[in-house]
């Protein structure tokens, strides 16, 4: 079940590395959550109308909540030259701060478009910041397709957010990765009660609650695509703590024993305050996962957190890998659940989308996790998915939501059987 | 630049995009990054459709900029040509490619695949996503349709219909239908359904029916050039529409048309007396153009509301829109910034809102009744349903769909008899609404436990952080949790409820 030997692990596994037609979504949709999160910031993304298109498509129907993000769209004039770019920007900066003055932190986001015409947005930001000094904070990192996937938006906005931290020396907790509210308060209620002390977050949810960073610095990662997020505290100082990602019971688990070794506390206190939860988790587990045992899974690369969620699957629900596809395979943060993970799935990187379709479609596996642009036509050739980007925007973390997150792979097993009465007559848009 | 947060339209390869998805033995080779592949799930997801759209993208990244570029498109046209085997391909670039400027028609040409390459030229940075149906289908009419012999019986082209378009399904249905009542039968539809084969027999109708200006307006103009065939310029959406189309279709073809209308509705449901609420209620339109002009003259002919305003975001139709509000004397909105539509509707103060899925939002907002008539729509407005626009099914439609978001007649008089009414004001909405009940004792008041009751049975009572830890729950299921965890409580004879006794309560009912 819960076999800690790594030698059994899939960590040293060759990984199947792909290049060719990608089936992604790029680092401006971290957008859409990271503006819920950071309750004083406003995301500028510099681009074109296909920018735009993309945020309102993936944000659905919170775009017209009046959101705290917007497209200053490219124009023809903006492209023939770029000396007037900046006073552009900096006119519809102004414009956008005069009538959201509640705004503190403006992230200038890149894009495709800028970066090809080599916008230098963060010569851009420099200068705003002084502008905007002391009112508004400008800060600039790129979520474009051509360097960022999905997520790897989020880590861009952190890793921009690390460098105009205060240095601290305090010995501290760091614990990174943008969680919603509940579960950010379910990690510190129970970072507090086995005794570590003292824990910040980031990104905090306003300016003014930040903490330093320094030397003494440690830090855990809730996320696992936070690499250069990582690789920015490192160069101030911080520590990382590696560990499995705190998904299901023995993920959270093993999260916290690895801070609490970090903090010299005994595992004794960690069994002690996690007793309850963890048996709570493993119950609602068990009631979730009944269908799960014994079937398949697929993992088409989207948001790097297929390996953690495989380990959960494999090792917490008894289910069988057959490919864990990732976009991109962070070794340093993801080994601990490499290791976790025994031998036989395929570890792939990267994407070939037309090929990988062919070894899903061979494999027939029970559940397919994938993006939405392939969910539905994997459907209707007689596949049960899963459309992953529900895993990064629902409360899948830590122990109380180790049942969510089982039920999230097996409610589509029971519909499947639900309506089995109903074979599919293909006719959904001629 | 221009700050935007919502678009009425995508970028004009998007457009291409849903002609491709539209036929059948098409391929549309994208040159794009990594990341516009977003696109597919409008039409996998809003559409439903159970298949990938007809696209291959390049999806290059950051390392592959430079001359890598050009090869990574030729090696996606070879390889889309030998997985799919389409009969014809078109090939373009969406934004960003065109800024790196490396000539996907020039690329495509020079590989001599044996299928016709059709390149398109969208410049992303003036114009948009229905500037990119026109566009793509017009070049793919030009490649492909010669005047050939005429059919011997009279037929005609719909012309018009796309993928991700607005009740398009079910429009083509409901024409098809009433030509065929009127003895002409349909020879191509396109682009939706037609494959590049089926365009070169575009020549052998008699005349054309352009049924979305917005989309294929370009294509009729040639094919009247070139192949000599006349086009429709009514729009048959609307009682008086369909049978002014039906006089322009007898006048091309000289027929002398037999309509049945035994089952059009919507005249009588309009002169039946429980109409008669609805004479002169102040609507305001907006949409495309074309939808926005026959539920102008649906508004105030067919259903006796006052049109106050009315507007369209494509400026391709900016003019015709502007000559329509002058003829029935009032202010034409030509925009794609929704806050100026905000605005305008503001000032106007309509009863009514016929919009898209932007004004309806509007609509909620500033609680103005709204009805969907016209493209950006979301999911809801691709329904499992027929439910057409055009002809005389498409009136009965639009009279059932405009009229549902309004409060009905007596509930309209007895609210302006009993304007105080506690249970029944203006704020409470159409009784035949969900969402309007009378509020509940508002969650987020902290329940004070001075001195807790002495503990029975049926009373449980809250600790404060398990109250905390309650209110952390979203809204739309927080009082189904509070239920549940007192209904555990009791079952327990548990009398104070902890952080831990609403999550052993979470796990126990986990399903």
């Amino acid at each position: 079940m819960n076999d800690m030997t790594p030698s059994k692990g899939c960590r040293d596994v060759p990984v199947l590395k792909e290049r060719g037609q990608r089936e992604v979504f790029c680092g401006l949709t971290g957008i859409i959550w990271l503006h819920r999160k950071m309750q004083d910031a406003f995301f500028l993304v510099v681009g074109s109308r296909t920018c735009a298109h993309l945020l309102q498509s993936a944000a659905g129907v919170m775009i017209f909540a009046e959101p705290r993000f917007g497209t200053a769209i490219l124009e023809e004039k903006d492209l023939a030259g770029l000396a007037d770019a900046h006073e552009e920007l900096d006119r519809e900066v102004a414009r956008l701060l005069s009538r959201r003055p509640d705004i503190k932190q403006l992230f200038l986001v890149g894009s495709c478009p800028s970066e090809v015409i080599k916008l230098d947005l963060s010569r851009a930001a420099e200068r705003l910041s002084q502008v905007h000094f002391p009112d508004v904070r400008v800060l600039n990192y790129s979520g474009s397709g051509i360097e960022t996937t999905f997520t790897q938006g989020e880590d861009a906005a952190l890793a921009a957010m690390v460098p105009v931290l205060e240095t601290s020396d305090e010995r501290q907790l760091l614990v990174v990765g943008a969680l919603p509210d509940v579960i950010e308060d379910q990690a510190l209620g129970l970072l507090e009660e086995i005794g570590v002390t003292p824990v910040r977050v980031l990104p905090a949810k306003r300016a003014l609650d930040e903490h330093g960073v320094g030397e003494n610095t440690v830090f855990a990662l809730t996320q696992p695509f936070l690499g250069d997020t990582h690789a920015a505290l490192e160069r101030r100082g911080a520590r990382h703590i590696a560990a499995p990602f705190p998904f299901g019971e023995h993920g959270t688990t093993a999260w916290l024993k690895a801070i609490a070794a970090e903090f010299g506390i005994d595992e004794s206190v960690v069994d002690r305050v996690t007793e309850a939860p963890r048996a709570r988790a493993r119950k609602a587990i068990a009631t979730q996962a009944a269908e799960l045992q014994g079937k398949s899974v697929f993992f088409f690369p989207d948001s790097q957190l297929e390996i953690p969620l495989a380990r959960f699957l494999t090792n917490e629900c008894g289910m069988s890998a057959v490919e864990i596809g990732t976009p991109f395979l962070h070794q340093t943060l993801v080994g601990p659940d490499l290791d976790l993970i025994a031998k036989g799935p395929v570890i792939s990187e990267g994407q070939d989308v037309d090929l990988q379709l062919d070894r899903a479609l061979d494999a027939r596996p029970d559940i397919t996790v994938c993006g939405l642009g392939l969910a539905n036509p994997l459907e209707a050739h007689g596949l049960t998915t899963k459309w992953a980007i529900e895993l990064v925007f629902t409360p899948v973390h830590f122990y109380e939501q180790a049942g969510d997150l089982a039920g999230l792979f097996s409610r589509p097993l029971r519909r499947k059987e639900l309506l089995k009465g109903m074979p599919n007559r293909l006719e959904a848009a001629e | 630049m221009k700050l935007t947060v919502w678009t009425y339209e995508g970028p004009p390869h998007i457009g291409a995009m849903r002609v491709a998805t539209g036929m059948k033995g098409l391929h549309y080779v994208l040159h794009a990054p990594q990341g516009d592949t977003y696109a597919d799930l409008l039409f996998t997801m809003i559409e439903r459709r159970d298949h990938r759209p007809p696209v291959s993208y390049t999806t290059f990244q950051a390392r592959d900029l430079g001359s890598d570029t050009a090869d990574l498109f030729k090696q996606s046209c070879r390889d889309a040509y030998e997985r799919f085997k389409p009969e014809a391909i078109i090939v373009g670039a969406s934004c960003t490619a065109e800024l790196i400027q490396d000539d996907p028609g020039g690329l495509a040409e020079t590989m001599g695949l044996p299928i016709p390459v059709i390149p398109l030229e969208l410049p992303s940075y003036q114009r948009k996503e229905n500037f990119g149906c026109d566009e793509t289908f017009f070049q793919l009419v030009r490649a492909l349709a010669k005047p050939i012999e005429r059919t011997q019986r009279i037929s005609c082209n719909i012309l018009g219909p796309t993928g991700l378009g607005f009740r398009h399904r079910d429009d083509v249905q409901e024409l098809t239908a009433l030509l065929y009542d009127l003895g002409i039968e349909v020879n191509v539809v396109a682009p939706m359904g037609a494959t590049p084969t089926g365009l070169t027999r575009l020549g052998a109708a008699h005349f054309n029916v352009l049924l979305y200006p917005e989309t294929a307006e370009a294509a009729a103009r040639y094919l009247e050039r070139e192949c000599g065939q006349p086009y429709t310029k009514t729009v048959p959406i609307g009682v008086g529409a369909t049978r002014d189309f039906i006089a322009e279709v007898a006048k091309l073809t000289g027929i002398t048309p037999e309509v049945d209308e035994s089952r059009l509705r919507l005249p009588w449901w309009s002169k039946s007396v429980d109409s008669t609420y609805l004479t002169g209620k102040r609507v305001f339109i907006f949409g495309d153009g074309t939808h926005v002009r026959a539920a102008t003259r649906v508004a105030r002919e067919e259903m006796g509301f006052e049109v106050v305003g009315i507007g369209c975001y494509n400026r391709e139709m900016a003019r015709d829109i502007r000559g329509l509000a002058k003829e029935i004397g009032v202010e034409a909105l030509i925009t794609d910034d929704y806050l100026e539509v905000e605005q305008t509707i503001e000032a106007l103060a309509p009863e009514m809102i016929l919009g898209t899925q932007m004004e309806r939002h509007i609509g909620k907002r500033l609680g103005i009744p709204c009805a969907v008539i016209s493209a950006p729509v979301h999911v809801q407005d691709f329904p499992a349903r027929y439910s057409p626009q055009v002809g005389f099914e498409g009136a009965n439609v639009l009279f059932d769909t405009w009229i549902h978001p309004l409060v009905m007649g007596l509930e309209e008089h007895l609210l302006a008899m009993f304007r105080e009414d506690f249970e029944f004001h203006d704020a409470a909405g159409p009784s035949h609404h969900g969402g309007h009940a009378p509020k509940a004792i508002h969650a987020d008041e902290p329940v004070v436990e001075q001195t807790p009751a002495a503990a029975n049975d049926d009373n449980v009572i809250w600790l404060a952080p398990a109250e905390k830890e309650l209110k952390k729950i979203p809204f739309f299921v927080r009082g189904k949790a509070k239920r549940n965890t007192e209904k555990y409580a009791a079952e327990r004879g548990v009398h104070e409820i902890s952080v831990d006794t609403l999550y052993e309560a979470k796990a126990h009912y986990a399903r």
